[in-house]
């Protein structure tokens, strides 16, 4: 399959139609998706539509766009006008939204061609895929093993060579933890960068979108066409997109890297080594590495599961039966009410409903959700400081490679542990990719964490483009 | 009003909630507009479907704005909280308000009897569809069906709390009735408390005089300023009864009905929601510039006590019931008129009455009329060319269809009576009526009216009520 760049510039010579990279990628589907269960729902008509009117573009002679042509897969929480949108739940199985998110229509107007929607954990709440109300998302590179998650389905897409490109969600790590569970670079932008209007909630104060790709340079080709101030976004940062597919090779001669301890103990010794490496690689490259030790990135989990848990318990109140979705019938409204969400929402979603409910409840909000907020401002401060050292950091995006289906499901703990070193990121509103880099256990791909401030994200493209050239790539 | 009992007294503090009069809702593009039919007036964001998010009006800001410094609030960085509650007309089952830091705090409100209520916050939120329960109960529970119009969902409201200050009943209606006086000076509002653009909720408690406060109730959503004193006083006067017969006051939210003219429990204490507020994290801090809210401050009117105050001012001592009509003309903004009418030289009582009276029930036509051709038609009655019930009809047909005062009144034939016709007249009826005349004669001026009566009806109203009198007095 072309790669994204590939494709685009394919399409523009004629050496290649969009229409025919569509029906590539709807054959790479149909050859896998009843194994992997990677996507929901399939748009074929829309997909050749929208195929055809790039096509016909540039038979005009117009300019037909940065994505001309580029099949994408969509993260089944991005709302789709008139295409079934469910966030892997039965309690928004059937709801078709009236409206585009903002990245949908930006992906439009730049010719990409969007061919489907991609399985997710409910409502984006998990690491494995496995919570999806209609089943999981298996591993295209291991279909034993998961493909991480929440945006399991749209890394799983594009490893398995169904799209050369997808958008995720990244809360706590959704887009990086799947990317590096199969071997992709997975961006979680800087908080406001890319617009949420569309993106169905969970966390408001933590989600950001963000794309999957095999390369750097279709990542950040994504990223710069769906960056940039939304006035439907009120947390959308003023500036327009940056440029960023320009910067890709310019590497990190000169550049400061901190190595952060705390983002490297405790995970799997070939998760480690990798780490190692790609700080060898990096200074190979003309980098300065240190080691940093930032003590506060251990009190990340413990924050986010009450700051996301909280903010979810008022983002999913909306999903009562009134007005979409799922209606259980009852004698009257508040029975209603509770019968819908009993049946429409998974033990994971209802897990943080309480959890979350609970943190804000009177007499606790100070001991849990205003504690929370403490950790969460002490993140930001620590991040800051680091920044007064050095230019980016460096770390494990996840502890392990892959891990098999079922392996976690009983115990939360476990799962909630996938997302250790990705959180501190979301926390702080800062930028983060995983790029992988060499190969773990079973031969499965190993994910490392480039972390910068806020709006550095050619940095740390430049500097994952460094680590894809070490790998020969 | 109904005193209370011995030596009890009332406490009373008042929520009002006022929609204000922006073109669109408060976080998106929807008309904010009351009567259209049902969800037309609705998108993603009001609707609060999946994925879409606020954006804050700027409109909705200034307005909230103009309200605090009309009531001289100090405007503050405020922020936004979700309040979270499950109720089918809320779309997202928690409302977007104003908690620990509002946009207007710390200020009072003025009454024409010059007591003065303090105001502790005026802050923005977000207000509710409408639901309608058919059937059975006819309340949320136990109806047969229940319909919800989210036309009114996201229309933007002011919340405007006023301290405990408020120690009778008509003391709180002078209050509403002052408030919404402001409130629709500064635009920010209509006022229509029929249309539910202005709505009430009223804290309640009694004690002894110099006691702490007693435990208050809350009575919501008193929708007139009648209905307001009426609950004001059962609520103050049920908790008086309940204290002097041995039995506390529990804290609740009760329910007004008009009709029977009683509270009801709603809720009690123990069952009150957790609301679990926390910031909205959709919307950003708001901030108001310096320069912006001197541009508010700058842009405001003058407020109704200043505008009664300039016209009591031109009739030097006015009377109880001037003072009423004054109050009348500055409520419905008549007082260019009366203005107009002093500044050309006309009776300055005479352009107020017919102003609060005759203006006041054409108020839906005021646009046919200038104020120059209401000058000229009081100075027609002035100069006597024209009786008090010409005048008053040369009005009318003023606001109905417009036009020249003096040729209306030529058309209508309401011409002059010659003093030779009124003499003829008032000498014939003299001659007809022997014993009133008599007694009028001996001082009984009250007959003066029945002479007048008389001349009027022969006249078919075209005499000058005082050239009568000149007639009877020269007579004498």
């Amino acid at each position: 399959m072309r790669s994204a760049e590939e494709t685009v510039r394919d399409v523009k010579s004629g050496a290649t139609s969009a229409s025919a990279e569509v029906e590539t990628a709807l054959a790479a589907i149909k050859a896998r998706n009843d194994e992997l269960h990677v996507f929901l729902y399939v748009d074929e008509e829309g997909a050749r539509r929208q195929a055809d009117s790039v096509d016909n573009a540039i038979a005009r002679g117009d300019e037909p766009g940065a994505l001309a042509g580029v099949p994408i897969a969509l993260k089944d929480n991005l709302c789709t006008r008139g295409i079934p949108t469910t966030c892997s739940s039965r309690i928004l199985e059937g709801w078709r939204p009236p409206y585009n998110a903002t990245v949908i229509d930006r992906l439009l107007a730049a010719g990409a061609v969007p061919v489907g929607k991609t399985n997710l954990d409910e409502f984006a709440m998990g690491s494995s895929t496995e919570n999806s109300a209609f089943g999981p998302t298996r591993n295209p590179l291991d279909p034993s093993r998961v493909p991480g998650g929440s945006s399991g389905g749209s890394a799983a897409a594009v490893a398995a060579d169904m799209t050369p490109i997808s958008l995720g969600s990244d809360t706590g790590g959704s887009i990086r933890q799947p990317a590096a569970l199969c071997g992709l670079i997975g961006v979680k932008p800087t908080y406001g960068l890319v617009s949420r209007y569309g993106l169905i909630a969970f966390a408001s104060s933590l989600d950001q979108i963000g794309p999957f790709a095999k390369n750097v340079t279709d990542a950040a080709m994504l990223l710069e066409v769906i960056a940039g101030h939304d006035p439907l976004d009120s947390t959308s940062l003023p500036e327009p997109s940056p440029s960023l597919v320009a910067h890709v090779n310019d590497g990190v001669a000169g550049k400061r890297v901190g190595l952060v301890r705390d983002l490297v103990d405790g995970a799997d010794e070939d998760v480690v080594r990798a780490v190692d490496e790609a700080a060898q690689a990096l200074r190979d490259a003309g980098a300065t590495v240190v080691e940093l030790s930032i003590p506060e990135f251990r009190l990340g989990l413990s924050a986010y599961y009450i700051l996301a848990p909280a903010e979810a318990s008022s983002n999913l109140a909306r999903y009562d039966g009134v007005r979409y979705g799922l209606r259980v019938d009852a004698s009257d409204v508040t029975a209603m009410n509770e019968a819908t969400r009993t049946a429409g929402f998974g033990d994971e979603v209802k897990r943080r409903i309480m959890l979350g409910t609970y943190a804000l409840s009177a007499g606790y909000y100070d001991a849990y959700y205003g504690q929370a907020l403490k950790v969460r401002t002490m993140m930001i401060d620590a991040f800051a400081r680091a920044y007064t050292q050095v230019d980016l950091l460096l770390g494990a995006t996840t502890p392990s490679v892959a891990f098999e289906l079922g392996s976690k499901t009983s115990d939360p703990m476990a799962m909630y542990l996938s997302d250790i070193f990705t959180i501190p990121t979301n926390l702080a509103g800062e930028a983060a990719l995983s790029v992988p880099f060499g190969t773990g256990e079973h031969g499965l791909p190993v994910g490392v964490q480039l972390l910068g401030p806020g709006r550095s994200e050619a940095r740390l493209f430049a500097a994952a483009r460094v680590l894809e050239i070490a790998q020969g790539r | 009003m109904t005193p209370l009992p011995g030596d009890w007294e009332m406490v009373v503090g008042l929520e009002v909630h006022t929609e204000l009069k922006t073109a669109t809702k408060m976080f998106c593009g929807c008309a904010n507009h009351f009567g259209a039919e049902a969800n037309t007036n609705v998108c993603p964001v009001c609707l609060g479907l999946p994925g879409s998010l606020p954006v804050l009006n700027e409109k909705a800001v200034e307005l909230a704005m103009a309200i605090g410094v009309a009531l001289h609030c100090t405007i503050a960085p405020s922020t936004f909280h979700r309040k979270n509650y499950f109720y089918p007309d809320m779309p997202k089952d928690f409302q977007i308000s104003q908690y620990d830091l509002p946009i207007n705090k710390g200020g009072y409100l003025d009454l024409p009897d010059a007591s003065r209520v303090s105001i502790e916050r005026a802050h923005l939120e977000e207000d509710t569809g409408k639901s309608t329960h058919l059937g059975g109960s006819g309340r949320i529970h136990g109806a047969d069906r229940s319909l919800v119009d989210y036309n009114r969902s996201g229309v933007p409201l002011v919340e405007i709390v006023s301290g405990p200050d408020i120690r009778s009943s008509a003391q709180a209606r002078a209050y509403a009735a002052e408030l919404r006086a402001i409130l629709i000076a500064t635009g920010a509002s209509d006022g229509r408390m029929e249309e539910g653009s202005m709505r009430i909720d009223a804290n309640v408690s009694v004690r002894q005089p110099g006691a702490p406060f007693g435990t208050r109730c809350e009575i919501k959503n008193l929708n007139s300023l009648r209905s307001l004193q009426r609950a004001i006083d059962y609520e103050a006067l049920r908790q008086v009864e309940l204290i002097e017969s041995g039995t506390t006051v529990r804290q609740e939210t009760r329910h007004w009905d008009e009709n029977l003219g009683e509270t009801s429990t709603m809720r009690t204490k123990e069952e009150a929601e957790d609301y679990r507020y926390f910031r909205e994290p959709d919307l950003v801090d708001l901030a108001p510039s310096d320069q912006w809210q001197q541009r508010v401050r700058d842009g405001l009117p003058a407020m109704p006590a200043e505008r009664r105050a300039a016209l009591a001012a031109l009739l030097g001592s006015p009377s109880e019931a001037q003072l009423d009509a004054v109050q009348v003309v500055v409520d419905l903004g008549l007082e260019s008129f009366v203005h107009a009418a002093a500044s050309a030289g006309a009776d300055v009582g005479l352009a107020l009455a017919r102003a609060a009276n005759e203006l006041a029930a054409g108020i839906e036509d005021l646009a046919n009329l200038s104020p120059s051709a209401f000058t000229a038609t009081l100075q027609l009655e002035q100069s006597g060319a024209l009786s008090a019930t010409q005048a008053k009809t040369v009005l009318g047909e003023l606001l109905a269809s417009g036009g020249d005062p003096a040729r209306i009144a030529a058309t209508l034939g309401f011409e002059q009576l010659s003093s030779d016709t009124l003499g003829a007249t008032v000498a014939s009826l003299i001659d007809e009526h022997p014993e009133e005349w008599a007694r009028y004669r001996d001082g009984d001026d009250k007959l003066a009216q029945f002479f007048i009566g008389q001349v009027m009806q022969r006249t078919k109203g075209q005499a000058n009520g005082k050239a009568v009198i000149a007639e009877l007095q020269s007579r004498r």
